[in-house]
């Protein structure tokens, strides 16, 4: 990294609104290589408004974000580029429902990554083989479960090999029974060693699978620590109270 | 409807597939009786008219039929070749106006306003003013390299007119696909050309099928207004020959041939819009 520290990602008191309302007032946060960190906070704390600006979906208005050793708020920076590093699955999957299993998942790495159709067909199959769905590679999104379009659109993601992957609540949209086969998905690449930074409301897995927990409330980081201590010793009020609210 | 026959089905079943049976049979018998009914006696009350003798001489006379016949057919051929070359302009016409409308960039806004204007004034403009603009217009301008022939002049009319309706059917099309797709695209790395080129375009396609077709359906029928201009397409033929026979059995003809060639379109359309949902939804 150009300013110290060895992390794949630096953001500097990062702030964005929509319209009048301030959704992150200064966030600064920073990921090393390897490192799984959960965000956690009740709705609209900005957990999904920062992984949004992390892969620059959205336009940060003040504030840096480093990424691999650039400065990726740049405007003369290439946001397609960096987006190809950065991997990001929603709440909603957001599978092309106009293309299979397979050709979701090859699209970005044949049109943006320039690879050749036999590489990404491979790897693609190789991964759902993992995940289970090696059978459905042709079959649309809307003619599959909850479950199983959200590992799909997981597979997308990382078949374009990113170096970070964002992960915006992605088992909040499926029932229970549907949850943990997508969350297998997170403890796998986690074993790889993949870099993970995760919006959850699912804090029995935040705390097991996690290096690092982020509680945010209103648009700041309130604090910061690993699982064990922010879920039995957390040092903010506001912490615990949300805490108290939310474990099982 | 009915169970699976074999053990294992109730009594009551059975007693509920025989009444569904009984209730389809019924359904069917009543809807061919009044189609009957209905058709039966229109056609009673056209034949016993006073004037039908004469109406059928005017217009469903078998012998003017089969002698104006092989001439039309020809001519037909005429429609058909100016209805294909102008369907393809009007795609690309189209698919290129209704992008430059939606492309969010400040740089295209002398462009942009251009495409506004365009669409307002060719849809606002009847057709067959449009023809006669064209097709008389520009031969008397005199200008070197503007097209003289009246088929690329009728081509010309046609594209400018329906590029306008295509644009603006494609272009509700490009934003009803959710935003939601924009930002799973430029996610993974896609440029805006390619998110529009891969992910959007063809699902915007998909959901304006039916408006398309009938548009290009319209299209087909509107190939006659270049007979105005002195094409000898259908029409043309058609009039001719009644001013031969002081009969209009050539326009019923010429009707017919414009009638079975929408017919294909239509059926592609339906085989294309099941097929799609069957593939995407599993049904």
């Amino acid at each position: 990294m150009t300013e110290g520290g060895t992390g794949v990602l630096r953001a500097d008191a990062v702030r964005k609104s929509f319209g009048d309302h301030e959704v992150l007032k200064g966030v600064s946060l920073e990921i090393a290589e390897g490192e799984v960190v959960c965000l956690i906070g009740a709705s609209g704390s900005g957990k999904s408004t920062l992984l949004r600006c992390l892969n620059l979906l959205e336009q940060v208005d003040d504030g840096d974000i480093w990424f691999d050793g650039r400065e990726i708020t740049d405007p003369r920076v290439d946001v397609d580029a960096v987006r190809r590093d950065i991997g990001i699955v929603f709440q909603a999957y957001n599978l092309f429902p106009h293309l299979s299993v397979e050709q979701n998942i090859v699209l970005g790495p044949v049109r943006s990554r320039g690879e050749s159709r036999e590489t990404a067909r491979a790897r693609a199959h190789t991964l759902l083989e993992r995940i289970g769905l090696a059978d459905r590679a042709g079959a649309y999104p809307d003619a599959m479960s909850g479950g199983q379009q959200q590992r799909v659109a997981l597979v997308r993601a990382i078949a374009m090999q990113p170096r970070l992957l964002l992960l915006d609540e992605i088992t909040s949209a499926l029932d229970p029974m549907l949850v943990g086969e997508v969350l297998d998905v997170i403890r796998d690449l986690r074993t790889e060693g993949m870099t993970i930074v995760m919006a959850t409301h699912e804090m029995t897995f935040a705390r097991e699978v996690s290096d690092r927990i982020v509680f945010m409330a209103d648009g700041r980081i309130e604090e910061s620590g690993p699982p064990e201590q922010i879920f039995t010793a957390p040092r903010s009020p506001r912490t615990a109270e949300f805490l108290a609210r939310h474990l099982p | 409807m009915t169970s699976p026959a074999g053990a294992g089905v109730s009594r009551r079943q059975l007693e509920r597939d025989a009444y569904r049976r009984r209730r389809a049979r019924s359904r069917a018998a009543v809807a061919v009786v009044s189609t009957l009914v209905v058709l039966g006696g229109l056609a009673v009350v056209v034949l016993q008219s006073p004037g039908w003798d004469r109406v059928r001489q005017t217009y469903f006379d078998v012998g003017d039929a089969k002698a104006v016949l092989p001439d039309v057919a020809e001519a037909f051929w005429l429609n058909i070749r100016l209805f294909l070359v102008a369907e393809v302009l009007i795609l690309v016409v189209a698919i290129t106006v209704a992008i430059i409308r939606v492309v969010p960039s400040p740089a295209l806004a002398p462009v942009k306003l251009l495409a506004v204007v365009y669409t307002d004034v060719f849809r606002g403009t009847p057709t067959i003013l449009v023809v006669f603009l064209i097709g008389f217009g520009v031969p008397a301008l005199d200008l070197a390299g503007t097209p003289t022939s009246l088929f690329w002049l009728g081509v010309i009319a046609l594209t400018l007119c329906y590029g306008a309706y295509v644009a603006e059917v494609l272009r509700a099309g490009i934003l009803s696909v959710h935003p939601t797709q924009w930002a799973s695209g430029r996610a993974l790395g896609l440029s805006y050309a390619q998110t529009m080129r891969h992910i959007v375009l063809p699902q915007a396609v998909r959901r304006v099928t039916p408006p398309l077709l009938n548009d290009f359906v319209s299209l087909q029928k509107d190939t006659a207004l270049l007979s105005i201009i002195g094409l000898v397409e259908a029409l043309r033929v058609a009039q001719v020959d009644a001013g031969r026979t002081f009969a209009f059995t050539g326009y019923v003809v010429a009707a017919c041939f414009f009638i079975v060639a929408t017919i294909p379109l239509a059926r592609l359309t339906d085989y294309l819009t099941v097929r799609s949902l069957r593939r995407e939804n599993g049904i």
